[in-house]
């Protein structure tokens, strides 16, 4: 489950990075993948259509910590978190 | 040059009917962002705005009209009317004109019919929806209410079409294609299909608008309309006019860089371009209304912009939002902060930006939290920079 759960996160970054699955580490930041701030909007949309939940994100302080978007890594552990928290 | 002066203002806003209204309620600082009341508005994440509570159609419009004009359209009617009873002429004729601004146009009624044939199934929509809903009915209908028969059209440019709208009239005058402008801006955007597109953006505040503040989440959208006539210096002193402003210099840029994001060098070079237009320096300036919209992207970028074409003038100058106040009137934004100006201009009374909890070290200027000053201004700027990256700033200077 959150083998898959990682998967699609990469799968939905790679989209939006132009790059195939693997070539996102999950150690990668979006700044570092070429994801702007619009294909950051555009990534939070694809997760809540794909997984069904409402991220709390707010472009204003995409710095907080409700939502943390620091790396690949950590936007999987957030999903994670919300999807189970939603089960 | 022909010189441009302002001699009839009008508006509506959840500030209040009319302008007198709306400009005590800028000095008092008071809040007119509310909960918003509409079909569907549960579904929405956001929930608050500008909203002009209370406003019944009925008792302004007769059914005839009400079919024609949509709400983007009635509170454009409501604005002109004021703002030519005030000037006192008679602006019928082919030198005159009318140039508004709105982004969204006749969305209510998009929202509306799109309800009826999407989710009720309907087959069938009123015949006259697109006269209704078409971007360039509100300054349609002030040409035919007011037998205006010169230059008329609509400037769409997002958060900046006012500012757009009243530069292009400015201009008209300027260049002696027309004596009288009717100009400003009108937006009703509070629907669901309107603010359920916009909280895609995840830049909208679910609590409150506070720009410059360090706590700020973000914009919120509010509506209605302002209406002024320009009219040419000599044409008003000639009749006795009251002037209530002149409009002294006008200038647009665009960034060529991002489709949402603000540019301090497009900002930068807007700002510039209005003072050197206005021939007045940075030091003559004794207010700025900001666009100021409560986004970090934004307030910041537009403090360093007047950082850099202020230099140490910068310090001195104040600057407000009163978007605080009444929202992000979108289309119609700069028309009804224009007000912010005059009333700097004509009372010496600066609007403050509400909600002002804690500094930005990034807007680090005089933002006027919270409660008004008093200064004695006798030069203002008004900021608009759009979506698209398409800027607009206006200069004003006291009645000559």
């Amino acid at each position: 489950m959150a083998n898959d759960i990682a998967n699609k996160v990469i799968a939905i970054i790679a989209e939006q990075a132009m790059l195939t699955p693997e070539e996102v580490s999950p150690k990668a930041t979006l700044a570092e993948l070429n994801v702007d701030s619009l294909g950051l909007v555009e990534t939070i949309f694809a997760i809540e259509e794909r997984f069904d939940i409402q991220v709390p994100f707010n472009a204003n302080a995409p710095g907080d910590a409700a939502f943390d978007i620091s790396s690949v890594q950590s936007i999987i552990d957030a999903v994670e978190k919300l999807v189970n928290g939603a089960e | 040059m022909r010189r441009v002066v302002i001699t009839g203002m009008g508006a509506v806003s959840p500030l209040g009917m009319g302008a007198e209204a709306n400009m005590r309620a800028m000095g008092e600082g008071c809040p007119g962002i509310s909960d918003l009341a509409f079909q569907d508005v549960e579904r929405l994440d956001i929930r608050i705005g500008g909203q002009i509570h209370g406003y019944d159609e009925t008792s302004h419009f007769s059914r005839q009209e009400i079919t024609l004009y949509d709400r983007f359209t009635q509170f454009a009617v409501l604005a002109a009317r004021e703002a030519v009873a005030q000037a006192g002429l008679d602006i019928a004729g082919e030198r005159s004109g009318v140039v508004l601004g709105t982004s969204g146009g006749g969305l209510n009624t998009q929202n509306e019919n799109f309800r009826k044939v999407f989710e009720a199934g309907k087959n069938r929509v009123h015949p006259l929806v697109v006269p209704r809903l078409m971007n360039n009915a509100a300054a349609s209908h002030l040409s035919m209410l007011h037998g205006i028969t010169g230059p008329s059209y609509t400037v769409s440019t997002a958060c900046a079409s006012s500012n757009h709208a009243m530069g292009q009239a400015f201009q008209i005058i300027r260049a002696g294609m027309a004596d009288t402008m009717l100009t400003g801006g009108s937006e009703a955007m509070l629907c669901f299909g309107g603010i359920k597109a916009w909280e895609g953006l995840r830049v909208m505040s679910k609590e409150a608008c506070r720009p410059f503040s360090l706590n700020r989440s973000g914009m919120v959208q509010g509506e209605g309309a302002a209406v002024f006539v320009f009219e040419e210096l000599s044409h008003a002193q000639v009749r006795g006019a009251e002037i209530l402003a002149e409009v002294a210099g006008f200038a647009m840029t665009s960034d060529a860089s991002d489709i949402v994001m603000p540019n301090v060098d497009g900002a930068a070079r807007a700002i510039s371009g209005a003072l050197r237009d206005a021939r007045l320096a940075p030091e003559s300036i004794g207010y700025i209304n900001a666009h100021g919209t409560g986004t970090a992207a934004n307030d910041r970028a537009e403090c360093e912009a007047v950082r850099r074409v202020f230099g140490p003038a910068a310090q001195g100058v104040r600057i407000s939002s009163t978007k605080s106040m009444h929202g992000h009137l979108i289309g119609g934004t700069g028309a009804v902060e224009l007000l912010a100006c005059i009333l700097a201009l004509r009372e010496g009374v600066i609007a403050p930006t509400i909600n002002f909890d804690m500094p930005d070290p990034a807007c680090d200027l005089n933002v006027v939290p919270n409660v008004a000053q008093q200064a004695g201004v006798s030069a203002t700027l008004s900021n608009a920079f759009a979506f698209g990256g398409l800027n607009a700033v206006l200069a004003l200077r006291s009645a000559p």
